[in-house]
């Protein structure tokens, strides 16, 4: 459903993204992992036309992208900070996004405003959400028009616990209906029952992509982030100062 | 678009600010009216003040508009909207709720005390300047992604028309006194839109009398219906080439 092809990206010094090539299938659910900066949002603004990348393209539904905003009904997106106009209402960011989108009424997923019971709070302005309400905000929208591919950056960060099982309880549900869900997170155990393959990214370059079953298998670990962890340390030599320190303050303590 | 422009507007009309804005110029404008004894010296001091303090509102607020609702072109983004109509929507409503408070802070007091040519002159180069700086605003925001620098360019371009230019003018002036430049400064004038309303409205009335030989060229000129299409195509031009410019840097940007 979404193919990149030799993408690269430059921010002045930074190779954000460097010949990045993937597929994403329907039915997948991908995590997208990799340490701070590694150019996982990038990518992900790529895909939604976002950030415009130096090389390489990228196709959506078997179109590519070229400047034609449409291929976007498809997807619903949850950004990592969900900020709106300060003095709109939260009901009215649902009716204007119905507005935009002309999408008949029946279609629409109305299931995590049930949920998370947004109804209640229609009325007030947006600017008076705490932060974690706002994150709901965001992911009702993203849900809201029943895209064929979902988008989710960082989705339970800063969510309670009760709300973030909801959301994943509807991850689960969309999963099941055979759709392309694509997620970046550090908080890799809320991953683990969702996913299915691993994006794993560092410095830009995509340093692999694996069912998570293989992952497993090749680690000989069976918690997701011990399993990462393993990979980032063997990936990167520098990380082995990190044991070191752990290591000397322990011996310390012996003495 | 308008669609979009509709909540851009209604969120921009619930702003503190631009109500605040409003009542000051409504209080302006009626206390003007009531200390002075002669409209005409009312519309004078009122002159001033559309072509000093508004492009200066004008200019800040729409800056830091554009800023505050970084986030929100943002989430528009990842809609099926192209830029070109997310920026214009932007635009429109900006134009539209400014527009809003000048007519009724400066319209309603002009149209009660002062309903004649004058009157409306100021009425056309305040709703021009409107635009005018809307327009430089947008193009000072769009091309800076950091907000202080956007804002410093935004004052800047303020200075340079309101103080700046006026200045080299007279240095130019001055020092090629010996030769006939009348038709120069016809030129001049149209390359800072405040001069050139300042001009327009001020032909309009008696003082034009005192200012000898250039003065009878520029009423000659500007008072008839060439020098009306002159003003507004030369207005015109002002609004739609920053605009432009502004578009084409936003479609390339990345966000």
């Amino acid at each position: 459903m979404i193919r990149i092809e030799n993408i690269s990206k430059r921010f002045k010094r930074l190779q954000a993204l460097d010949k990045i090539n993937v597929e994403f299938h329907k039915g997948q659910v991908i995590s997208l992992v990799g340490p701070n900066g590694s150019g996982k949002t990038t990518l992900i603004k790529c895909i939604l036309g976002m950030v415009k990348a130096d090389k390489g393209r990228i196709a959506v539904n078997n179109e590519y992208i070229n400047g034609n905003p449409c291929y976007k009904s498809d997807i619903g997106y949850m950004p990592q900070i969900g900020r709106y106009p300060d003095n709109m209402k939260v009901g009215q960011l649902f009716e204007m996004l119905q507005n935009i989108r002309n999408q008949s009424k029946e279609h629409l997923d109305k299931e995590l405003i049930e949920q998370f019971n947004l109804i209640t709070i229609f009325e007030k302005p947006m600017r008076t959400l705490s932060g974690g309400t706002r994150q709901k905000v965001s992911a009702a929208v993203a849900f809201l028009f029943n895209p064929g591919i979902l988008i989710l950056d960082e989705p339970t960060a800063g969510l309670d616990p009760l709300s973030s099982e909801i959301l994943k309880e509807k991850i689960l549900k969309e999963k099941a209906k055979g759709k392309l869900i694509l997620i970046t997170s550090h908080i890799l155990n809320d991953l683990e029952e969702l996913t299915t393959d691993i994006m794993y990214m560092q410095e830009g370059k995509m340093e692999f992509i694996k069912r998570i079953d293989t992952l497993r298998e090749e680690t000989g670990e069976l918690r997701l982030n011990k399993a990462i962890a393993k990979i980032m340390r063997r990936g990167n030599a520098d990380t082995g100062w990190i044991d070191k320190i752990l290591n000397s303050v322990k011996e310390e303590k012996k003495y | 678009m308008l669609k979009l422009s509709r909540y851009i507007l209604y969120d921009i009309l619930r702003n503190k600010i631009i109500i605040a804005y409003t009542l000051f110029l409504l209080a302006m404008s009626l206390s003007m009216f009531q200390m002075e004894g002669n409209n005409s010296k009312a519309i004078l001091s009122l002159m001033n003040i559309v072509l000093i303090m508004l492009p200066l509102i004008i200019i800040m607020f729409t800056t830091i508009h554009y800023y505050n609702s970084y986030e929100f072109i943002e989430l528009m983004l990842s809609q099926p909207m192209s830029r070109t109509r997310i920026l214009m929507s932007e635009y429109s409503g900006a134009c539209i709720s400014l527009l809003t408070s000048f007519f009724i802070g400066v319209g309603v007091p002009v149209l009660i005390y002062s309903p004649d040519t004058i009157g409306i002159s100021l009425l056309f180069t305040g709703s021009a300047l409107t635009l005018v700086f809307t327009s430089l605003a947008f193009f000072a925001s769009v091309i800076s992604r950091d907000k202080a620098k956007g804002i410093g360019i935004a004052l800047l371009l303020w200075f340079y028309f309101t103080l700046i230019y006026d200045g080299l003018v007279l240095l130019i002036l001055f020092n090629f006194s010996d030769y006939p430049l009348e038709k120069f400064t016809l030129v001049l004038s149209a390359l800072n839109p405040v001069d050139l309303g300042r001009i327009f409205i001020m032909l309009k009335m008696d003082v034009s009398a005192l200012m000898g030989y250039t003065g009878a060229l520029y009423k000659d000129f500007f008072g008839g219906f060439w020098g009306l299409l002159f003003t507004t195509g030369i207005m015109f031009l002002w609004i739609i080439v920053p605009l432009r410019l502004s578009v084409k840097y936003f479609r390339k940007k990345d966000l």
